[in-house]
């Protein structure tokens, strides 16, 4: 069993992502690696944050003005407020200490055919589906 | 021009995300529930888009001397697979597993997606700023 899904769109989105990171490299010389991107643009002030701010403001900018144009966004249902803050702790520290994150190691990282960055992506796909077969299919 | 044009980066990210789906976390939780009986690939064509689009567009820039408006390409030079390395992605996978957001969609959502997702992020930026102030080796830290 398969769940529905749109293979083209997701195939564009994915291009879309694709085409953003490759302006950043080609415009700035920069890797588009969010949580990296996040971690420098709450450090010290200066021009190297400047871009980084720019950066994340332009995402934040990014699903409005795609429903904007008469896209639909996604009503996200969370889980209890614990869970999301120890998801997101733990999401901020390890994608700091592994120093890099889906789109840092996941799009940019395999691109580049980074070893490195193969077994970051596969470790933390890895022990996120192990995550959620535990909460679903084991109880938590 | 470089604020400009990371913003336009930006802009194109966040919407290529919206495309997507990426920015449902029940739509990657499908992805990440191998066992559920409706498994959700949508992930594996929006990665394979991405890193196909990429890999070109790094490929086109390599034999490039700069950036257009930037002094060099900021290449990563880590090559080291080491035990940092691997435990933060496995923790990193223990938080996305949890509640479907990995950095870049929970980000992109703060403006639409209301308060759990706001809270999200500020729990996100605690976990980089606990990291920031963790002693470290000075060769991994950035």
């Amino acid at each position: 069993m398969i769940a529905t899904y749109d293979p083209m769109t997701a195939l564009i989105g994915g291009a879309l992502i694709g085409l953003a990171a490759t302006l950043l490299l080609w415009l700035n010389g920069r890797i588009a690696g969010v949580s990296g991107i996040l971690a420098n643009a709450i450090a010290a002030p200066g021009p190297e944050r400047d871009w980084r701010t720019a950066f994340l403001v332009g995402l934040i900018f990014g699903p409005i003005v795609f429903a904007f144009v008469g896209g639909t966004l996604p009503r996200p249902v969370l889980p209890p407020l614990p869970e999301i803050v120890i998801a997101g702790v733990l999401v901020g520290f390890g994608t700091r200490l592994g120093r890099g994150c889906t789109s840092g190691h996941g799009v940019c990282g395999l691109a580049r055919l980074s070893p490195r960055s193969l077994a970051a992506t596969a470790t933390f796909v890895a022990t996120a589906m192990a995550t959620v077969f535990l909460i679903r299919h084991v109880g938590g | 021009m470089k604020i400009a044009a990371a913003a336009i980066a930006g802009l194109i990210f966040g919407i290529g995300l919206a495309l997507s789906g990426m920015l449902d976390p029940a739509r990657v939780l499908g992805f990440l529930d191998i066992a559920g009986g409706a498994w959700d690939p949508t992930l594996v064509f929006v990665l394979a888009g991405a890193v196909g689009v990429t890999a070109i567009g790094y490929g086109l820039a390599r034999p490039r001397a700069k950036p257009v408006f930037g002094e060099s390409f900021q290449w990563p030079t880590a090559s080291q697979i080491d035990a940092r390395l691997l435990g933060g992605a496995a923790m990193f996978g223990v938080g996305w597993g949890l509640v479907g957001y990995c950095p870049g969609p929970a980000v992109a959502s703060i403006g639409f997606a209301g308060t759990p997702t706001a809270i999200f992020c500020l729990a996100l930026v605690g976990g980089m700023l606990l990291h920031r102030v963790m002693p470290a080796p000075p060769a991994n830290r950035t």
